[in-house]
């Protein structure tokens, strides 16, 4: 069936919280509004209160209470309205959550899922348009996650809200109203596993989260002019499953990483590390980055553009190595 | 005061009150002998406060606390060795040796923690609670933090959000009048009566003497049967001091107070309050505490003695527990 992203994760959760009674949904508007961005979509009507819960304001409290919770043995959705607010919540994610479990020598666990979109959107100006995903990725103890198509991130959050680890799963408001083919019934995805999106021999492109998207249509393009892109998403950036990623460069010798992220300390250059040291022999050429600018995102709109990467910048970049 | 005092519950509170008092010492000299490093915070002359609380509780209740938490995870009833054991860094210390002096866990006494950001644990308090409640257990959950964590957003975040939903959580404030060197006049606005900071939260508060163990314990048994009954978090204010410096790096007394307010507030040693009371009513004598000086005694070189004959972790440690299979 096709779904858009936002029925995908609502089918997710929805089938997540009927199956275990442990899981429940809390953050701002998450029950009454229906989500922010109606993710949550007739959760309060089918799970009541008690089970989708409104908050306050206050990112660190219901995130830290959410790890209490997780504790003591539920398992916590909490819904970001969107990422940046995590920051507000990061010594709660990255001094609990991520933590606990080793500084308790195994004895803690914490299972439960924070979620929420990130990247910009339309205009939204400096606080609301970060990718944030390469501070996640650097702390121990953290799984990250940023799908791209529906039915990735059907898969992926219901696997997520099984996985006895703190996972940050990783939307974007520009993918919501995204459609795709999700199938039928129970299914889940395997936490750490890459996807081949675009079979191709010429050039291997790196993308995830909206940034597939890019790279899926930036394939298409350059396909017309006889350069055949081989598109991955890793779609669980932490762990990384490098693997694919390498045997695709083995066969093309040439690697184009796409995020939205800035560019220095971004998570690309991790993965370009990561690909210098295992396969730096069949590379033809340097590893190409397509990234954020290094600058606030900023409001007007030819700047917020030129702030993120696009279409052109990605033909360009495949082109560069072809 | 308890109307009726028995010789033997009384006895069982001093000795643990003396245990966490010798260990504590002992802890000192080891850290002088660098068997203990990084950072150690001690709980002598804050005793009461921990064993009086705790002696209210079932063993299914939370206990969660500060970096402060030796004296917790003791009177909770961890073993020492363990205890001792991870202040050593060694494999069979509570957490493996990978949580310190700061984060000591013991899940099966449902001590969840010390944590060392001020004002970070309380969130996870109020998470607990939250899930006694979702549940539909009596349990309550104590959370220990000092005067210094009450100026944190994340302590206000923690009372509205218990207040807001009834949350059986009862924070216990051990106000011992400093936050490292900064005086509670230097750094909380409504210092002349800490608990209006509770009220303001519509979360039901009192003061006790946090250096009588009988008046701690009488009032946590109270709070403790009203939260279990009636759900809805609490505030205890425990006035309190601590007769060392604030970790391992600064004297007793040090440039922030005198040696004579020290001195003072040394006259109210709860161990010396708790002895007097005994002795007064004729409840021990100084035989019985002689003798638990030797036992106590034993215990804490006992834990010393483990510790010290226990492995460091294997290498192979190093990468465990980072995350759950």
């Amino acid at each position: 069936m096709v779904l858009s992203y936002r029925e995908a994760l609502n089918q997710a959760m929805r089938e997540e919280m009927r199956r275990d009674p442990r899981v429940f949904l809390i953050g701002e508007e998450v029950a009454y509004y229906q989500g922010a961005f109606k993710v949550s979509k007739g959760f309060i009507e089918e799970f009541g209160p008690r089970r989708v819960i409104d908050t306050p304001i206050t990112e660190a409290g219901f995130t830290g209470l959410a790890i209490g919770a997780a504790m003591a043995g539920l398992r916590p959705i909490v819904e970001l309205m969107t990422m940046n607010f995590g920051i507000v919540a990061l010594d709660q994610i990255v001094n609990n959550a991520a933590k606990i479990r080793y500084m308790s020598g195994g004895q803690l666990s914490v299972p439960m899922v924070i979620r929420g979109p990130g990247s910009a959107a339309h205009q939204l100006a400096a606080q609301h348009s970060q990718s944030l995903e390469a501070w996640f990725c650097h702390v121990p103890g953290l799984k990250v996650i940023a799908p791209a198509a529906p039915c990735d991130a059907k898969g992926l959050l219901k696997s997520a809200i099984r996985d006895p680890n703190p996972v940050i799963f990783i939307e974007a408001q520009l993918l919501y109203g995204t459609k795709g083919e999700v199938p039928e019934g129970e299914y889940t995805i395997a936490i750490g596993v890459a996807e081949i999106k675009r079979p191709g021999r010429d050039v291997t492109v790196v993308a995830y989260s909206k940034m597939l998207l890019l790279a899926l249509e930036a394939a298409e393009h350059l396909s017309r002019e006889g350069i055949d892109s081989e598109v991955i998403d890793p779609r669980t950036l932490k762990p990384l499953d490098l693997e694919p990623i390498v045997a695709s460069v083995r066969k093309t010798g040439r690697l184009v990483i796409v995020e939205e992220g800035w560019r220095f300390g971004g998570l690309g250059a991790q993965i370009a590390e990561s690909v210098y040291a295992a396969a730096f022999d069949y590379l033809d050429a340097p590893i190409v980055r397509v990234v954020g600018e290094d600058v606030p995102i900023p409001y007007s709109r030819p700047l917020e553009d030129a702030a993120i990467p696009d279409l052109p910048r990605v033909i360009q970049a495949v082109k560069s190595l072809c | 005061m308890a109307t009726t005092m028995d010789r033997t519950d009384l006895l069982s509170l001093y000795r643990q009150m003396l245990l966490i008092r010798r260990f504590e010492e002992k802890s000192a000299e080891m850290y002088a002998l660098a068997k203990i490093a990084g950072f150690l915070h001690l709980y002598i002359g804050e005793e009461a406060v921990a064993v009086g609380a705790i002696a209210a509780l079932r063993p299914d209740d939370y206990v969660i606390s500060a970096y402060r938490d030796h004296g917790h995870c003791l009177a909770r009833g961890s073993e020492p060795g363990k205890v001792m054991a991870e202040l050593f860094g060694k494999a069979t210390g509570l957490c493996k040796g990978k949580g310190g002096s700061m984060h000591l866990v013991d899940v099966e006494k449902r001590f969840m923690g010390g944590y060392a950001i001020v004002g970070g644990h309380l969130p996870l308090a109020t998470g607990l609670a939250f899930a006694s409640k979702y549940q539909s257990l009596d349990q309550v959950t104590v959370c220990f933090f000092g005067e210094g964590a009450l100026p944190s957003g994340q302590a206000h975040e923690a009372f509205n959000l218990a207040a807001l939903w009834k949350l059986p959580v009862i924070f216990i404030c051990e106000n011992n009048r400093y936050g490292m060197g900064t005086p509670v006049e230097r750094a909380v606005a409504l210092y002349t009566d800490i608990t209006e900071t509770a009220r303001s939260y519509g979360i039901a508060a009192e003061q006790v003497d946090g250096m009588d163990v009988l008046a701690v314990r009488s009032v946590m048994r109270r709070v403790v049967e009203q939260v279990r009954a009636t759900g809805g978090p609490f505030f205890i204010e425990a006035k309190t001091y601590r007769f060392m410096g604030h970790s391992m790096a600064d004297p007793a007394h040090g440039h922030y107070r005198t040696k004579e307010e020290v001195e003072e507030y040394r006259k109210r040693d709860p161990l010396l309050l708790l002895k007097q009371t005994m002795l007064s009513q004729n409840l021990a004598n100084e035989a019985d505490f002689k003798q638990l000086e030797q036992e106590v005694g034993a215990v804490v070189a006992a834990s010393i003695k483990f510790a010290e004959e226990s492995p460091f972790p294997a290498p192979a440690e190093l990468h465990e527990d980072v995350l759950m299979e």
